[in-house]
């Protein structure tokens, strides 16, 4: 038997480590210690209901398990075989416990190829990855493979870049292959930027080892000696769990000098970013890796031919590499039956926001908003109504409840006015202003805009003081023809795909929901109720006590009234800071 | 927003930058590296620490501050001896972060980036802390505070008292 105990960020930060250490007193205080294995894994993926403990091999799923819990399970499951109830997850629909995760709504339409071992290994253990077939396929790239035969086999079975733009991997490794130098460099992109995404962290925090495997096949692939990991400071977890693979990896020959015996030498580094969205952008990326500003460069020259050092080198997503070395162990033609017509495979999502069921999901390619919302994701928070799916992060746009049914590929998504992107979702509910939410994303570029070419420096500025002014009240209907233009001037004249995206979150939100573009401008009304500038308050007289502490506590005195008689807002003077609401012990305050 | 923050370098905090750039060979290709070293060491980058970086790489404190100033993690004042970050990632933004973040801010008398003037708390946004399911997330040093509702900012503070 093992107990299985979640170890990503999310259930880390809910102290899931104490839960490993009571579970492990308990096992020895009842000698079980030897027979009953106690590991802490990557993310499980379901982080709504963390922390995750899971009891294998019936696969038995206990929710929000506190470390206090860890004496029944053992006294209970362990020794008598008896499923503590009171943990099970219940399911919201039928109202009923649920055994095993098996039977969870949330499991049942994910297919997980890039997650394969995320929650079921240790992490920092490489016997765990070898049990799992691991480094099976680099040995048999190695051994029985050419270069050119496994870039044909990743070429045909149809992987594309998992990093945003979905470009063909097979064939930016040939690209590269064919590039002669005396060095090449294979390049993992783990910066992961979009504000709101954990895909990549939580492979590396729960399966580095599938990306040391790939980046190695790669290098054998496209005849690199050296790979380059440029990975977040921020990702401490990830870096710790990185380092322990680097060395496990190297002293079990797998990686270093003559790997299986033959004379193909592979050897990683990692190299940190230190928070900049930009350099998650290739060339930046490439530039930062050198030490220096990561500003974006022109390209051509793409990193294929001209990369870290002026060497060729090929720039790979996490994720892209994780799906690696199940593609040459499966083989290409069971890769490419999965997904649709221009889309193979799978693709990890984080799924947050006003979603019941928040977590890292991977569905195969093709699956529809409305089954990753409402079945998967267990539909919308407290009961609420749902409004728009933000997909690609900052680069990306809002997609509505006319694209729920839409199969989801890069192309789809395209042509529906937002992007994959490196895999951010995030839901929203009636709650939400778009206009606010495109504020949002518009504040972020500001802020992560290299400042290099005018179009993105100047133009996002102007775009986010004009989204301000409308969400005041300030705006007119001229401001957001203003805003149109400016969005596509932006786009087509930034130099890198930064500037060249970022008016996406505008526009899908114009497109989609000019209506309440509108009424922010004409009616100085904010539909969703979220923009404070443009709400009203006022008092319900039956409500009101006279208490006086909302007039005491208003900054600007608008608030008159005699003490034990209803008071009254003065429009004119009020700044909507909602003092008097907070203040308002008697829900008297009303907000419109 | 931040103040210049004068300060004398000792013999010893010479010494140490050296020993780090030395590390790395003293390698301008090296320099984030290296500044990552001296920021876990100092806990911040003053203009001083710069020059000294610069002398010894033999490159232009330009140069040094230039990569200081682009990256967001590299900071120029002390960090308080709470440092508290408020994660205003997507996910976080949609169920509230930025009306925690008003909280502190009311509470503390601080803007983002600053540090209150006894050096005990300071206040950053951050961007996904990869526990969205716990949104909205408020780090104060190791700790991480989910579901946070605007009225437990103070209770949090407290903590801390
Ligand atoms: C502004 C910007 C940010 C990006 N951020 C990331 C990122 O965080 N992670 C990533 O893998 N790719 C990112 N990309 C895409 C990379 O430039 C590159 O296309 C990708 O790493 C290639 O890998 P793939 O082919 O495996 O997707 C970003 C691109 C742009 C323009
Ligand atoms: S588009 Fe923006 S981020 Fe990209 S190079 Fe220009 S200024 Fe820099
Ligand atoms: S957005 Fe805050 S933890 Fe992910």
């Amino acid at each position: 038997m093992h107990l299985l105990v979640c170890g990503g960020t999310g259930c880390r930060a809910s102290e899931s480590n104490l839960i490993l250490e009571s579970l492990k007193r308990e096992l020895e205080e009842k000698g079980l210690s030897s027979e009953v294995q106690v590991i802490m894994t990557g993310c499980f993926g379901f982080c709504e209901k963390g922390p995750v403990v899971k009891v294998m091999p019936d696969n038995t799923f206990y929710v929000h398990v506190k470390p206090e819990d860890a004496g029944i399970i053992v006294a209970e499951h362990v020794i008598k075989g008896r499923p503590v109830q009171r943990l099970l997850y219940v399911d919201p629909k039928s109202k009923e416990q649920v055994p095993d995760s098996k039977h969870m709504g949330f499991y049942r339409k994910q297919i997980r190829i890039a997650l394969r071992n995320c929650g079921f290994i240790n992490p920092e253990n490489i016997d765990e990855y070898i049990a799992r077939d691991g480094y099976a396929s680099l040995g048999k790239c190695i051994s029985e493979l050419t270069p050119a035969d496994v870039i044909d086999i990743i070429k045909k079975s149809g992987l594309r870049g998992r990093g945003g733009a979905g470009f063909p991997t097979g064939l930016k490794w040939e690209i590269a292959s064919k590039n002669k130098a005396d060095q090449k460099y294979v390049v993992c992109n783990a910066d992961e930027g979009d504000p709101g995404a954990f895909m990549d962290r939580s492979v590396l925090e729960g399966d580095p080892h599938s990306v040391l495997e790939a980046m190695t096949i790669c290098g054998y692939a496209i005849g690199a000696s050296k790979g380059l990991i440029y990975i977040r400071a921020e990702y401490p977890l990830a870096i710790h769990r990185l380092k322990i693979a680097l060395k496990q990896s190297k002293e079990y020959g797998l990686l270093g000098k003559n790997i299986f015996g033959t004379d193909f030498n592979f050897d990683i580094e990692l190299r940190y970013g230190a928070g900049a969205f930009v350099c998650g952008e290739e060339t930046a990326l490439i530039s930062s890796m050198e030490g220096r500003r990561g500003e974006p460069t022109n390209k051509p020259p793409f990193p294929a031919e001209k990369g870290f050092f002026g060497k060729p080198s090929n720039v790979n997503n996490v994720e892209t590499f994780a799906n690696i070395p199940v593609i040459i162990s499966k083989g290409w033609e069971w890769f490419s039956s999965i997904g649709t017509e221009k889309s193979k495979g799978t693709k990890v999502f984080a799924l947050a926001g006003k979603i019941n069921n928040v977590g890292l999901i991977e569905v195969p390619m093709g699956t529809t908003l409305r089954e990753i919302i409402f079945e998967i994701g267990g539909g919308i928070k407290n009961g609420k109504k749902f409004k728009a799916v933000q997909t690609g992060g900052p680069s990306g746009g809002c997609l509505t409840e006319k694209h729920l049914d839409t199969p989801i590929d890069f192309d789809n998504l395209v042509a529906a006015g937002s992007m994959m992107g490196s895999g951010g979702m995030i839901v929203m509910d009636e709650d939400d202003c778009m206009v606010s939410i495109a504020k949002f994303f518009l504040a972020f570029t500001v802020e992560e805009s290299c400042g290099k070419c005018a179009p993105c420096r100047v133009g996002n500025k102007r775009l986010l003081e004009l989204l301000t002014h409308i969400t005041k009240g300030n705006g007119t209907m001229a401001d957001i023809d203003r805003l149109k233009n400016m969005c596509n001037v932006i786009k087509d004249t930034s130099l890198c795909g930064l500037g060249q995206t970022s008016p996406n979150p505008v526009l899908s939100t114009i497109n989609n929901f000019m209506d309440e573009y509108v009424a922010h401008v004409t009616e100085k009304r904010c539909p969703a109720g979220s923009c404070r500038e443009l709400m009203k308050y006022s008092i319900i007289v039956d409500k009101c006590v006279g208490c006086t502490a909302c007039a005491r506590g208003c900054p600007v005195n608008a608030i008159s009234g005699e003490r034990k008689g209803p008071h009254f807002i003065d429009q004119e003077k009020c700044i909507k800071c909602g003092a008097c609401f907070e203040k308002c012990k008697f829900g008297a305050v009303l907000i419109k | 927003m931040s103040t210049t923050i004068k300060i004398e370098l000792r013999q010893q905090d010479l010494k140490k930058i050296h020993e780090i750039c030395d590390s790395f060979n003293n390698e301008p290709l090296e320099l984030i590296n290296i500044l990552h070293k001296t920021q876990e060491h100092f806990g911040y980058l003053p203009a001083e620490i710069q020059d000294a970086v610069a002398d010894k790489l033999n490159i232009s404190t330009a140069q040094v501050y230039g990569v200081v100033t682009f990256y967001s993690f590299f900071t120029m004042t002390p960090k308080g001896k709470h440092p508290i970050s408020i994660c205003m990632g997507t996910a976080c933004y949609v169920r509230g972060a930025e009306r925690i973040l008003d909280e502190f801010k009311k509470e503390l008398g601080l803007q983002v980036g600053q540090t209150t003037p006894d050096g005990k708390f300071s206040l950053s946004s951050l961007r996904c802390v990869g526990a969205c399911g716990l949104a909205p997330v408020v780090i104060v040093g190791n700790k991480t505070y989910g579901r946070v509702a605007p009225d437990d900012v103070k209770a949090i503070l407290k903590e801390y008292e």
